[in-house]
C-alpha cells in the first residue's frame, strides 16, 4: 500500500509540474510577441516548466533579501527546531533559519555556478577554436596542456589548487572554470575539426577572411548546437563540483548560505528520520532538471529540425 | 527485347498514394500511381529529384522511409497483399523474393565485415542455403558479374574494393537469393563513365540469366534507354506517362517528357580562335604537385583565355581537383607556376594580395556544403562585395539585389532565407552568385552540374554561359560528364593519372584520332540509341580479340 501511495503522489508531482508548465507556457505566448512567441508556442511542456523552474531561481536569487524573512547569517532560535511558524522549514545546527538560508543559497550557488560555466565556456570554446582552426603546432601546444590537465582527476585537482591558492569566491571561480574548460576545449576543438573541412570554410579562407572573422561567423554558428547541449550539462556538474568541494570543506565558506555546505552541516538529522538535510539537495537537483530540460529542447530545435 | 505478352503479372500496384510528414502535417509524395510489372521485365522510374522515383520503388516492397506512410490503394505482388501482409510476411519477402540495389554501395555495405560474409547473410537467414553452399555461390555470382579475382575478392573488406567493383558485389548481394525482383536506386549514378559500363553490362546480363524482374531508378535517360523494356516518368508524385523503351525514346507524348529529351542536345557555339599573343587569363606552367611523396600532377600545362571555357576531363583520382586547388593556393605546387595575366601567382594563397584572391572565385560541386547553413543570403552573397568593394549599407544591399536578380532569383522573397529554405539548384545559384559578387577574371566551376537534375543543371550551365559572355570570365570546368563538356566547352583538357593526355579545341576533341583514353572515355558516353551498349560491348570484345 506504502508503495502505491507513494507512487501516487510522484504522479501527483509529474502532473502538477506539467500543469505548472503549461500554464507558464500560455502565459509566456500571451505575453511574448515576434519570433520569442512562435518559439515558445513549440515549446514541450517539460521544456516550459524548466524555464518555469529557472525563472523561479532567477528571481529568488535577485530578490533574496525581500523573500527571506531572516538575514542570512543570523542566529534566530534554537538548533534543529522542527517546522514551524516562524521557521517555515525549521532551523540549522546553528539555530538558523532553514528557509532564509536556502533562498540565499540560490543566490550563491547558483550565481557562482553560473559565472564558473560561463567562464569555463568562455576559455573553453575560444581555444578549441582556435586550435581547429589554425591547427598545426598551436592546437599540438593546446591540446597536450590540455591532455595534461585532463589526466588529474578532477576533484582531487581542484582540492590541490584550491588548498594552494585559498578558498575564496573568486579563487573558486577561476579553478573549477580552468578545469572544466579542458571538458570544453576538446569538445569545440572535435567539433570544429568537422566544420573546418567544410567547403564554406575553404571559401571563407581563399576569400582571405581573418582568424576572428573564420571563427565567429563561419565556425561558431555552426558549432553551437553541441555547445549549448554542453553548456547544460557542465553547469549542472558545476553545481555539484561546487556542492561537492562545499561539502568537503573547501568550497563556498561558512558562515555564507551555500546548498552544498548546508547538506554536510546539517546531515546529523538524517539519522533521526528528518527530511530537512535532504531540501537543498533538493533543490540542486531540481535546477539540473530543469536546465537540462531546457537544453534538451534547444538542441531539438538548433539540431536543424524545422520549427 | 524480350517478348513480354506471354509473361504472367508479379507485381501490381494501383492508385499508390503516399504521404510524407512535415511541419506536424501530412503531404503528398505520390499522388496515385498505377504500376505493372511483369515476370522477367524491366521498369526504368525516371524523373527529377523529388519526383517520388525511390519512394514508389520501395514502397514496392511495402516499405516506406522514416515519416513515409502509404495512405492508399493496393499493393499485389504474385499473389500477396503488402498493404494487409504482416511485417513478418514483408520480411520474409525481402531479401529473399524482392531485393534492392542502393545508390552508394559504398554508404551501404557494413565496412566491418567481408563482402562474402554479407553475401551469405540474406540465404542463409531466409533458410534458402547452407553458409557453405552460399560462398560458393558467391564466388560463383561474382564470376558472372565480371569481377576480377571472383575467388579470392569476398574476402575482402568494403573499402578494399573500387566503387565499381562494389556496386557490383551489392547487385551479386541482391541477387543471392534469387529473388524474383530487383529494385535499382540509381546503382551507377556516383560512377565514372568508363565503370558505369562495366556495372551496367553486369546488371543486364545477371537480370537476363536468371529471367528478374527490375524496377530500375535513374535520372540518366541514355542509362535507362539501355536497361529497360519499358519507361515511365514520374513529375511531381504524378505519372507524366508510360510507354515501351523504343516508343518512348522515338515519340514522346507530353511536353514534360519532350523537355528531357531535349537537354542533351544544347550545345555551345564554337568560338573564333584566341588570337595569337594574347596573354592567357591563367597559365598553369609545368606544374607539379602531389601530397606526401606522391605526386599527384605530373607536369601539367594549359592556358585559359578571357571568355573562354576550359573543360577539364578525367575520371575521379585523374587530378582534375588537384589542378584547381593548386591554382586557388590551396597546394602549392612543388614544381611550376601558375600565371595570372602574365604575372606569375604567389604559390600559397595565404601570400596572395586580396586582390589576387578577389580575381580568382570557385564554385562547388556540392553547394549543400559549399554555403554556410547559418547565413542568411544577404550575408552570404553580400560578404565578398563588402570586403573586396568595401560596399556598405544600401549600396551593398543593392548589388546583393542585383545579383539575386542575375542569379534569377526574387530578391524580396530570397535575400533573407537560408540555404536550407532553398532548393539544389536555387543553392548552386548562389554559390555561382557569391562567386559573381566578387566581380573576378576566372572562375572554377568544380563539378558544379553533377549533383543535379538534368533540366536544373541545364539551367545553370545556360546561366554561366550568359554570365559569361555579360561579364568577359574565363572558366575552368572541372567535369566527367561529355555531354556538359559538349554543352559549354570551347578546349577540353583531358586527364588521366595527373597527367594531360591530349588537349585542345572542343571540335577536334570529338574528332577522330584520339588518344586511346580519351576514346575510351569518349565511347563510354552513354548515347539514347536503346541498342547502344550492346553494340558497343560488341565493339570492344571484337577489338580485344
Amino acid at each position: 500500500m506504502t508503495i502505491l501511495i507513494k507512487l501516487l503522489w510522484i504522479a501527483v508531482a509529474i502532473a502538477v509540474a506539467l500543469a505548472a508548465g503549461w500554464l507558464f507556457r500560455t502565459a509566456a505566448i500571451a505575453v511574448s510577441r515576434g519570433g520569442v512567441r512562435k518559439a515558445v508556442r513549440t515549446a514541450p511542456l517539460t521544456a516550459s516548466f524548466g524555464m518555469l523552474v529557472i525563472l523561479l531561481y532567477i528571481l529568488v536569487a535577485i530578490f533574496a533579501p525581500v523573500i527571506a524573512p531572516f538575514a542570512e547569517r543570523e542566529v534566530v532560535g534554537g538548533q534543529f527546531l522542527p517546522w514551524e511558524a516562524p521557521y517555515i522549514l525549521g532551523t540549522d545546527n546553528l539555530g538558523r533559519d532553514m528557509f532564509t538560508r536556502l533562498v540565499y543559497g540560490a543566490r550563491n550557488t547558483v550565481g557562482i555556478a553560473f559565472m564558473t560555466t560561463a567562464l569555463a565556456f568562455a576559455i573553453g570554446s575560444i581555444l578549441g577554436l582556435l586550435a581547429a582552426t589554425v591547427g598545426g603546432w598551436l592546437d599540438q601546444t593546446l591540446s597536450r596542456v590540455v591532455d595534461i590537465l585532463m589526466a588529474i582527476p578532477s576533484l582531487i585537482f581542484s582540492l590541490l589548487l584550491l588548498t594552494i591558492f585559498g578558498t575564496s569566491v573568486v579563487t573558486l571561480i577561476l579553478v573549477i572554470a580552468t578545469i572544466d574548460s579542458t571538458r570544453v576545449f576538446r569538445l569545440a576543438r572535435s567539433v570544429a575539426q568537422d566544420i573546418v573541412v567544410m567547403d564554406y570554410i575553404e571559401a571563407a579562407r581563399l576569400r582571405g577572411e581573418g582568424l576572428w572573422r573564420l571563427i565567429t561567423r563561419e565556425i561558431l554558428p555552426n558549432a553551437m548546437a553541441p555547445l549549448v547541449a554542453e553548456f547544460g550539462l557542465r553547469f549542472c556538474f558545476v553545481f555539484l563540483m561546487i556542492s561537492a568541494l562545499s561539502f568537503l570543506g573547501v568550497g563556498v565558506q561558512p558562515p555564507t548560505a551555500d546548498w552544498g555546505s548546508m547538506v554536510r552541516e546539517n546531515a546529523a538529522l538524517i539519522t533521526f528520520g528528518d527530511v530537512t538535510p535532504l531540501l537543498p539537495a533538493g533543490a540542486i537537483a531540481l535546477l539540473t532538471v530543469a536546465v537540462n530540460f531546457v537544453v534538451d529542447w534547444m538542441l531539438h530545435r538548433a539540431s536543424g529540425l524545422k520549427e | 527485347m524480350k517478348d513480354m505478352k506471354e509473361k504472367p503479372v508479379l507485381l501490381t500496384m494501383r492508385n499508390i498514394e503516399i504521404e510524407g510528414r512535415s511541419d506536424e502535417t501530412w503531404s503528398p509524395i505520390i499522388k496515385g500511381v498505377d504500376l505493372t510489372l511483369n515476370k522477367g521485365e524491366v521498369l526504368g522510374l525516371i524523373g527529377e529529384s523529388g519526383a517520388g522515383k525511390s519512394t514508389l520503388g520501395l514502397a514496392a516492397m511495402g516499405f516506406t522511409r522514416d515519416g513515409c506512410r502509404i495512405s492508399g490503394g493496393t499493393i499485389d505482388f504474385d499473389g500477396i497483399d503488402l498493404m494487409k501482409a504482416s511485417e513478418a510476411t514483408k520480411r520474409g519477402l525481402r531479401g529473399k523474393r524482392i531485393a534492392y540495389v542502393a545508390q552508394s554501395a559504398a554508404a551501404s555495405f557494413n565496412p566491418a565485415h567481408k563482402l562474402i560474409d554479407q553475401y551469405s547473410e540474406a540465404p542463409v537467414q531466409h533458410g534458402v542455403m547452407g553458409r557453405a553452399e552460399a560462398e560458393h555461390d558467391a564466388v560463383e555470382l561474382y564470376r558472372r558479374m565480371q569481377l576480377p579475382n571472383p575467388d579470392e575478392i569476398g574476402f575482402r573488406y568494403p573499402h578494399q574494393v573500387s566503387g565499381g567493383q562494389l556496386q557490383r558485389a551489392m547487385t551479386a548481394m541482391a541477387m543471392a537469393c534469387r529473388p524474383d525482383l530487383i529494385i535499382f536506386d540509381e546503382p551507377t549514378t556516383a560512377l565514372d563513365v568508363t565503370t558505369q559500363i562495366e556495372v551496367l553490362a553486369a546488371i543486364r546480363d545477371i537480370v537476363a540469366q536468371f529471367d528478374t524482374a527490375a524496377i530500375y531508378i535513374t535520372h540518366d535517360l541514355a542509362v535507362v534507354a539501355q536497361m529497360a523494356d519499358k519507361i515511365k516518368v514520374l513529375l511531381r508524385g504524378d505519372e507524366v506517362e508510360e510507354a515501351d523503351t523504343r516508343t518512348m525514346l522515338a515519340s514522346p507524348k507530353q511536353d514534360y517528357t519532350k523537355t528531357l529529351w531535349a537537354v542533351r542536345s544544347h550545345a555551345r557555339a564554337t568560338q573564333p580562335p584566341v588570337e595569337k599573343g594574347t596573354v592567357p587569363v591563367v597559365s598553369v606552367k609545368a606544374v607539379t604537385a602531389g601530397y606526401g611523396p606522391i605526386d599527384i600532377l605530373k607536369n601539367i600545362n594549359f592556358d585559359i583565355h578571357k571568355r573562354r571555357t576550359v573543360a577539364v576531363v578525367g575520371e575521379s583520382g585523374s587530378g582534375k581537383s588537384t589542378a584547381a586547388r593548386v591554382i586557388t593556393g590551396l597546394l602549392p605546387p612543388r614544381q611550376g607556376q601558375v600565371l595570372f595575366d602574365g604575372k606569375p601567382l604567389p604559390p600559397d594563397y595565404r601570400s596572395r594580395s586580396r586582390d589576387q584572391l578577389r580575381q580568382a572565385q570557385m564554385i562547388y560541386q556540392m553547394a549543400d556544403t559549399a554555403l554556410n547553413p547559418k547565413l542568411r543570403l544577404r550575408e552570404l552573397i553580400g560578404r565578398p562585395a563588402q570586403m573586396y568593394l568595401g560596399l556598405q549599407g544600401k549600396a551593398l544591399t543593392d548589388r546583393i539585389r542585383d545579383l539575386l536578380h542575375l542569379i534569377e532569383l526574387d530578391p524580396d522573397k530570397f535575400i533573407d532565407r537560408l540555404p536550407s529554405e532553398l532548393s539544389g539548384g536555387q543553392k548552386q545559384r548562389v554559390g555561382i552568385a557569391r562567386a559573381l559578387a566578387a566581380e573576378p577574371k576566372f572562375i572554377i566551376c568544380d563539378e558544379v552540374t553533377s549533383a543535379l537534375d538534368q533540366l536544373v543543371a541545364e539551367g545553370i550551365l545556360k546561366l554561366l554561359d550568359r554570365l559569361q559572355t555579360e561579364f568577359d570570365l574565363a572558366y575552368m570546368f572541372i567535369t566527367h560528364d561529355l555531354a556538359t563538356v559538349r554543352a559549354i566547352a570551347d578546349e577540353v583538357v583531358v586527364m588521366q593519372n595527373g597527367r594531360v593526355v591530349e588537349q585542345g579545341p572542343k571540335d577536334e576533341m570529338f574528332q577522330p584520332p584520339h588518344d586511346p583514353y580519351t576514346e575510351l572515355l569518349l565511347s563510354s558516353v552513354p548515347e539514347m540509341d536503346p541498342d547502344w551498349l550492346t553494340k558497343l560491348l560488341k565493339e570492344r570484345a571484337e577489338k580485344a580479340s
